[in-house]
């Protein structure tokens, strides 16, 4: 240890004492978090370093969480641009899938993965029903909008995700409840729903907006240009 | 997507908007750092979690976002910061809010010290996670990070506030 503190003199951290912002945050290996915390017991002055930092860790945590979350624009604008993006090959919406599911699998720690997947393939799922409940809505045969002739503009149109666990019974009365139709699927998974056939001022879109943000089958909503 | 998006853009923006101090600049990172990740998920490996390669994403596009900005802008902005930080030492104590002045010293880090704390304590990224993250030799990481706790200890000291280390 008298090693160690000469090395703090010298400015320069110790084997150990470089690991202890790492021990502090937990991502040390078992056997280098075993190595630390034998030192810590034998070394006072190392301790009190130790306690420093844990003091250090705990405000960046907090000024980190002070900061906030970005505005809805940014999602706005990221899944604007991937609308925009160039159309993929037919079989596109399948090799996309399957890309991210193998994206998903590559995650770690592993518990990460396997709900991203599970999140992944719910959403696909959830991809199906609402593209029956699309197909249902145009009258049993499936068209993209921007072949299925003038569609309705009037009403506001909005961007919206639904919750992975929504059930279709849910996702109806919903569609029935706000006279809203189901227009596309995005190519970031989005779908753009328009509500009602009247336009609507800033102010009732703004509450529309909130109302969606409100209820438990959507997870996000945002106002489609 | 979405659900990549939902896990991962608050600590996306946070780390971007520590780095570029700009809410209107980090918003329109995180849209471009999802955006090449949409447009470039068949080039992950998996070799590394993925908050490691969008944090790694988000730099990369945080520093040509600032190369950008004016060179005087960011003097300024950082003079500022260092005033902010470094209140009448009297005054500062008196205030009795260690917590308050010890985040105003790690607004005030320069943003290479910024960004390793952040890494590192709030990221919760291991020495590896970090040296792929910002480019340098695990080593290197090491020493940056002590040298970092030091300054903040330093800026500590001028607002007043004695920990008992170095």
């Amino acid at each position: 240890m008298m090693a160690m503190n000469k090395k703090i003199l010298q400015q320069e951290p110790g084997d150990i004492e470089a690991l202890l912002p790492w021990h502090a945050a937990g991502t040390l290996s078992a056997r280098d978090a075993r190595r630390v915390e034998d030192a810590l017991a034998r070394d006072q002055e190392l301790a009190k370093q130790y306690a420093v930092i844990r003091e250090e860790y705990a405000e960046t945590i907090a000024l980190n969480e002070s900061l906030g979350a970005p505005s809805a624009r940014a999602m706005q604008k990221l899944f604007a641009a991937i609308d925009a993006e160039p159309a993929r090959k037919p079989s596109g919406s399948l090799n996309i899938s399957a890309r991210i599911a193998e994206f998903f699998a590559g995650l770690s720690p592993r518990a990460v993965a396997y709900s991203a997947v599970l999140g992944a393939l719910a959403l696909l799922l959830q991809a199906g029903v609402i593209g029956a409940i699309l197909a249902k809505q145009q009258g049993g045969s499936f068209q993209t909008a921007s072949l299925s002739g003038p569609r309705q503009e009037s009403g506001p149109q909005a961007f919206v995700r639904f919750a992975p666990d929504a059930r279709v019974s849910d996702i109806a009365t919903f569609l029935d409840a706000n006279q809203a139709t189901i227009i596309n699927s995005t190519a970031g998974g989005m779908f753009r729903v328009q509500f009602g056939d009247k336009p609507m001022s800033k102010q009732e879109i703004a509450g529309l907006m909130t109302r969606l943000q409100n209820e438990k089958i959507i997870n996000l909503a945002a106002p489609a240009q | 997507m979405q659900v990549l998006y939902g896990r991962h853009h608050v600590r996306v923006f946070r780390f971007g908007l520590r780095l570029v101090r700009n809410e209107q600049v980090a918003e329109d990172l995180i849209s471009e750092v999802f955006l090449d990740v949409w447009r470039q998920a068949g080039k992950f490996e998996g070799r590394s979690a993925v908050s490691t390669w969008l944090l790694a994403i988000t730099r990369f596009k945080a520093l040509s976002a600032m190369r950008r900005r004016k060179d005087a802008e960011l003097d300024d902005e950082a003079a500022n910061a260092i005033e902010d930080s470094s209140d009448d030492p009297e005054v500062t104590v008196q205030k009795k809010d260690t917590s308050e002045v010890l985040r105003k010293c790690l607004t005030s880090l320069s943003s290479e010290h910024r960004e390793i704390v952040d890494l590192v304590y709030y990221h919760e990224k291991s020495v590896e996670e970090v040296a792929e993250i910002v480019g340098i030799p695990e080593n290197t990481v090491k020493t940056r990070l002590f040298y970092a706790r030091k300054k903040l200890a330093d800026l500590l000291k001028a607002a007043g506030v004695e920990r008992g280390w170095p």
